[in-house]
């Protein structure tokens, strides 16, 4: 078979599983497990197969018309696009998805609604492959709006608590909100372009010989970001992703991993020439960038939830991608989104078996709990592995992607790439300087909090502080008033932790042993700086030493800092009966309450968005209510009194009728009459 | 047909109008009365002489025939009937005060406009018209048995059928059913009505 | 003679007859006038007859057959009045009432001006409410039938 058919075969293999999981996943439950997981590891397979032949050479095209659009230049077709950037990323896809459906046959072992969940995440999967692949807008726009869907579901998977509803339905208006724009601008730019491929379109943007430019750059560009922005959880569009911790565990780590959010920036990369023909829309993105990255990073340091932790540095990590775009190189962008996938996919996949060995999402209780390390020993070593990337300490695959992108932005702060506004790589360098430091803080009050027991109190000190600790523990798993959006599996879906053994809590193997195959691309996958420059532009992603030694410094002195501070307060917290062992605590000071809050982005929302269209809908109804309903009472009303009058004549009297029979029979033979002789007396 | 114009008018009546009228005017007073009349066994009686007041009025206008059927039929036989009805039914003798509706008054108003249109309709066509009484006999029974075997006989046989049918049906109406035979009429009233309303 | 006085006659003596149908209340009352409102069209056949002169005759062959219809007209009826005597217990046309159309709240005042007196009124809204009162008692028993059904 040729690549270009395997190459079909990987979107499709998901969907058609997808849709015969949902077809038999009633009458049929025994195909269900084989029908998620096949599908997804052979598209996985044929990916890898299709990435090793076209081997970063020049991009393989292949194009059938799918439909005319009423003008020939622009009609919508089935088109594969097979560059570098996409059959790695296929890849990424793939082997997350993979392990997501392998985790989830044992994390939604009881779960009753396994097969629509498993076929929607499989649906998920093709989707994001079909965006990777397509070089057509409007097939990728397709594939961008079904992952829309997908979320919606997935996200409100446990519908039948509020959070979930509610998170799942933001999810749904946010990134619909980014979409509309986003829909304008493909429009806008294949219109000015004449083209809906993106080869084409990219072609003729980029050689100089066809002399096509776009007469609007930065609109065309600031409408495509609005897009971006919603799936790929930038500031300001961001808040739906903390929320959308709602759902399971693994649609998480696929949502913040490896689809989702990653489209967003990948659909920038491939689209790069059309922002870098704009400085403004260049800076507006690492403006952006920027905010985002370090606003994430703060309050991803107050957070009490383990899996808003995890959102808030998703976000964080996704705007170093879109910093990387910002300062336009897409080569470090992707690099970067390969080993975010790789290692928060591991981070989500732990921090699930975490929350099932501590039975709550809070990292309060869990650090007063302590001994989690000892439990879940195969989640502790990988968190930990996944944690070090994360806070991109070497040598492990999240330093060098960072580094490739402090690199880029470095290159573009001194003004050594062409077309790149040095002002964009200053913001993104600095940025991201900062971001590193909070990086490591917040990996490390993660890995401090969750695994590392508590200090054990001073001589002399008052209190059964162990006692007190798990009482608490008790009492917050029923409801962890710590929590503020408590994700509800620990009540719903937590599969029984079963296999009592030696007194430890066994999780399922399977979950286990994805854990372990993901901690490999987390440890080695940073090496790919060597090979991969070949597969996407030839730019080189090697770290440079100025950015390596800054950010790495940065990085330990964060972590560093946040283990000193861990000692003073954990030890102050033993000491007194209400102390808080978080160091976020103490490092945020007065900015831990707004950082907590999201930066209180939600109350503003609900104030410039929410309430005005509360109001409006009360006045409408209002309107339907007072005036329109009155019309139609009015109608009812009229016809009912007209009844009535009519209906008192109905006496049931024989008399009555026929007199007003004769009366009226006596009246029109008077006129009968009258106007007989009118005509002749007159 | 002849116009009134060679023959008397109305303030000189001949010897037939004068007795025409005074016969007219007895029957419709006792007319009259039989719709009024708070005694409904006189409303029957005073029927009788409306009817018989009618049947000279034939004779008058020269219709024997008519006459004498009339006085047969109706004077011997529907009063006799209503009369019976009356019975049948319990009507009460005496005086019954609630003989006649409220509604009297829209029904006398009815009455009277119908009374005055058809009044002022008839007269001011028939003014001058004269009918002529004196010569032969117009309904003599031989004339009107030739008329009616004659010309007629098919209606008439159509109408014996007619009554043969209005004959079986007031027997079938006037049977009791098997199944009420034992009961009183106001108790299957009370359940009727009951059932009725509900 | 002029045609006027029998045909003005006539016109009386139908109208006497209009009033006595539209205002008696007895059944039978209402016949007789009915026989009123025939034989003034008997008359006026007869008197239009006389003036005519055709040799048809049909005049008077109508006015037989009239006389004849009014026979049986007046037995089928007072057959029929028999019957809703026996069944209803009265001849009253104002207590035939079964077409009458209730409205929904208790009978609107329009009914009340046809009524012929408030006594008799009282006497059917009596009746009125004793016949809910049953009917009542009646729904109360098949809901406990039913709930005894559901709790075996």
């Amino acid at each position: 078979m040729s690549t270009i058919v395997l190459a079909a075969l990987v979107p499709a293999l998901p969907a058609l599983g997808a849709v015969f999981g949902l077809l038999l996943g009633r009458t049929a439950p025994g195909f269900v497990r084989p029908l998620a997981v096949l599908p997804t590891l052979a598209a996985t397979v044929l990916a890898v197969l299709v990435a090793v032949r076209q081997g970063g050479g020049p991009a393989l095209r292949a194009a059938t018309e799918l439909a005319p659009t009423g003008n020939d230049a622009l009609a919508v077709h089935l088109a594969l696009n097979l560059d570098g950037f996409a059959v790695l990323v296929a890849v990424l896809v793939g082997v997350v998805a993979s392990c997501v459906q392998l985790y989830s046959t044992g994390y939604l072992r009881e779960d009753p609604r396994y097969p629509s969940y498993a076929a929607l995440v499989s649906l998920f999967t093709a989707a994001m492959l079909l965006v990777v692949y397509s070089d057509d807008l409007i097939v990728l726009l397709v594939g961008w709006e079904v992952m829309g869907i997908c979320s919606y579901f997935l996200v409100g998977h446990y519908w039948e608590t509020p959070a979930a509803r509610s998170a799942s339905l933001k999810a749904f208006l946010v990134t619909k909100l980014g979409d509309v724009p986003f829909l304008i601008g493909i429009l806008a730019l294949a219109s000015e372009t004449g083209s809906f491929r993106i080869s084409t379109v990219l072609a003729r943007l980029t050689s100089p010989l066809s002399g096509t430019d776009l007469a609007h750059p930065t609109l065309i560009a600031l409408l495509l970001l609005a897009g971006v922005a919603g799936k790929s959880a930038l500031f300001p569009l961001h808040s739906w992703l903390p929320d959308a911790m709602a759902g399971p565990t693994p649609v998480s780590a696929l949502i913040h991993a490896a689809t989702m959010v990653a489209s967003g920036v990948y659909v920038v990369g491939r689209l790069l020439p059309v922002f870098t023909a704009s400085a403004a829309a260049l800076v507006v993105l690492a403006v952006v960038a920027g905010v985002t990255m370090t606003g994430a990073a703060l309050a991803a340091l107050a957070q009490d939830d383990v899996k808003r932790v995890l959102a808030y540095s998703t976000i964080s990590q996704l705007a170093y991608m879109a910093g990387a775009l910002a300062v336009g190189d897409r080569g470090a962008s992707v690099f970067h989104l390969l080993t975010h996938g790789a290692f928060k996919a591991l981070l989500f996949l732990s921090a699930g078996v975490l929350i099932h060995a501590a039975g709550t999402n809070s990292l309060t209780v869990m650090s007063r709990t302590g001994g989690l390390a000892r439990r879940v020993p195969d989640a502790f070593w990988t968190m930990s592995i996944a944690l070090l990337a994360l806070a991109a300490i070497p040598p492990f695959s999240g330093f060098f992607s960072k580094e490739a992108v402090l690199a880029a932005a470095e290159h573009a702060a001194f003004g050594e790439e062409a077309g790149i506004p040095a002002a964009a790589g200053w913001l993104v360098l600095v940025a991201g300087l900062v971001t590193a430091l909070l990086t490591a803080s917040y990996a490390v009050r993660l890995w401090l909090l969750a695994y590392r027991p508590p200090v054990a109190p001073p001589q002399g000190a008052p209190g059964p502080v162990r006692a007190r600790a798990e009482a608490d523990t008790k009492a917050a798993e029923g409801v962890p008033e710590h929590v503020p959006q408590q994700a509800p599996e620990t009540a719903l879906a937590a599969p029984e932790p079963v296999h009592e053994k030696d007194g430890q809590l066994r999780e399922p193997a399977v979950m286990t042993t994805v854990l372990w195959v993901l901690a490999v691309p987390s440890l080695v996958l940073g090496l790919g700086f060597l090979p991969l420059p070949d597969w996407f532009d030839g730019r080189s992603l090697a770290p440079t030493v100025t950015t390596s030694v800054l950010a790495t410094g940065v990085s330990l002195v964060g972590g560093l800092v946040t283990y000193a501070t861990w000692r003073h307060s954990a030890t102050l917290a033993a000491a007194r009966p209400h102390g808080d062992p978080d160091p976020g605590l103490l490092l945020l000071g007065p900015l831990h309450r707004h950082a907590a809050a999201g930066f209180h982005l939600d109350a503003l929302y609900t104030a410039a968005v929410v309430r005005p269209v509360r109001g409006a809908a009360q006045l409408v109804r209002f309107f339907d209510r007072a005036v329109v309903d009155t019309y139609v009472h009015g109608a009812g009303h009229g016809a009912r009194l007209l009844g009535a009058a009519v209906r008192r004549a109905q006496t049931g009297n024989v008399q009555t009728y026929l007199g007003a029979l004769l009366t009226g029979t006596l009246v029109l033979a008077v006129v009968a009459v009258l106007a007989a002789t009118g005509n002749g007396g007159a | 047909m002849t116009l009134a114009a060679g023959h008397p008018g109305f303030l000189s009546p001949t010897g037939v109008e004068v007795v025409f009228l005074l016969v007219g005017l007895v029957t419709l007073g006792a007319a009259i009365v039989t719709v009024t009349t708070r005694q409904l066994v006189h409303a029957a009686l005073w029927l009788v002489a409306a009817l018989g007041g009618v049947a000279v009025e034939y004779l008058l206008l020269t219709a024997e025939f008519i006459a004498w059927v009339q006085v047969l039929i109706y004077v011997g036989s529907v009063v006799v009937l209503l009369l019976f009805g009356l019975m049948l039914t319990r009507a009460p003798i005496g005086r019954s005060p609630d003989a006649d509706a409220t509604r009297r008054w829209p029904a006398l108003v009815v009455a009277l406009a119908a009374a005055g249109t058809l009044v002022t309709v008839v007269v001011d066509a028939f003014r001058s018209t004269w009918v002529e009484v004196d010569g032969a006999v117009a309904g003599a029974s031989k004339v009107t048995g030739v008329a009616l075997f004659r010309h007629w006989v098919l209606p008439f046989e159509a109408l014996s059928v007619l009554l043969l049918a209005a004959l079986v049906g007031a027997i079938v109406l006037s049977r009791r059913s098997g199944d009420g035979a034992g009961r009183t009429g106001g108790r299957r009233a009370d359940e009727r009505g009951g059932k009725g309303r509900s | 003679m002029h045609l006027a006085y029998p045909a003005v006659l006539a016109v009386l003596l139908f109208c006497v007859g209009l009033y006595g149908v539209l205002a008696r209340r007895n059944a039978v009352l209402v016949l007789m006038s009915v026989e009123l409102m025939l034989n003034a069209v008997n008359l006026n056949l007869v008197a239009f007859d006389v003036w005519l002169r055709d040799s048809l005759h049909a005049g008077q062959a109508l006015t037989l057959f009239t006389v004849a219809l009014a026979a049986a007209e007046i037995g089928i009826g007072l057959a029929i009045v028999l019957q809703v005597y026996r069944n209803r217990g009265t001849s009253d046309i104002d207590r035939l009432r079964d077409l009458r159309e209730d409205a929904d709240p208790p009978p609107s005042p329009a009914h009340l001006p046809l009524r012929t007196d408030a006594q008799e009124t009282e006497q059917e809204l009596a009746q009125q409410s004793r016949e809910n009162g049953r009917e009542q008692k009646l729904a109360q028993q098949g809901r406990e039938t039913s709930a005894g059904g559901q709790t075996e």
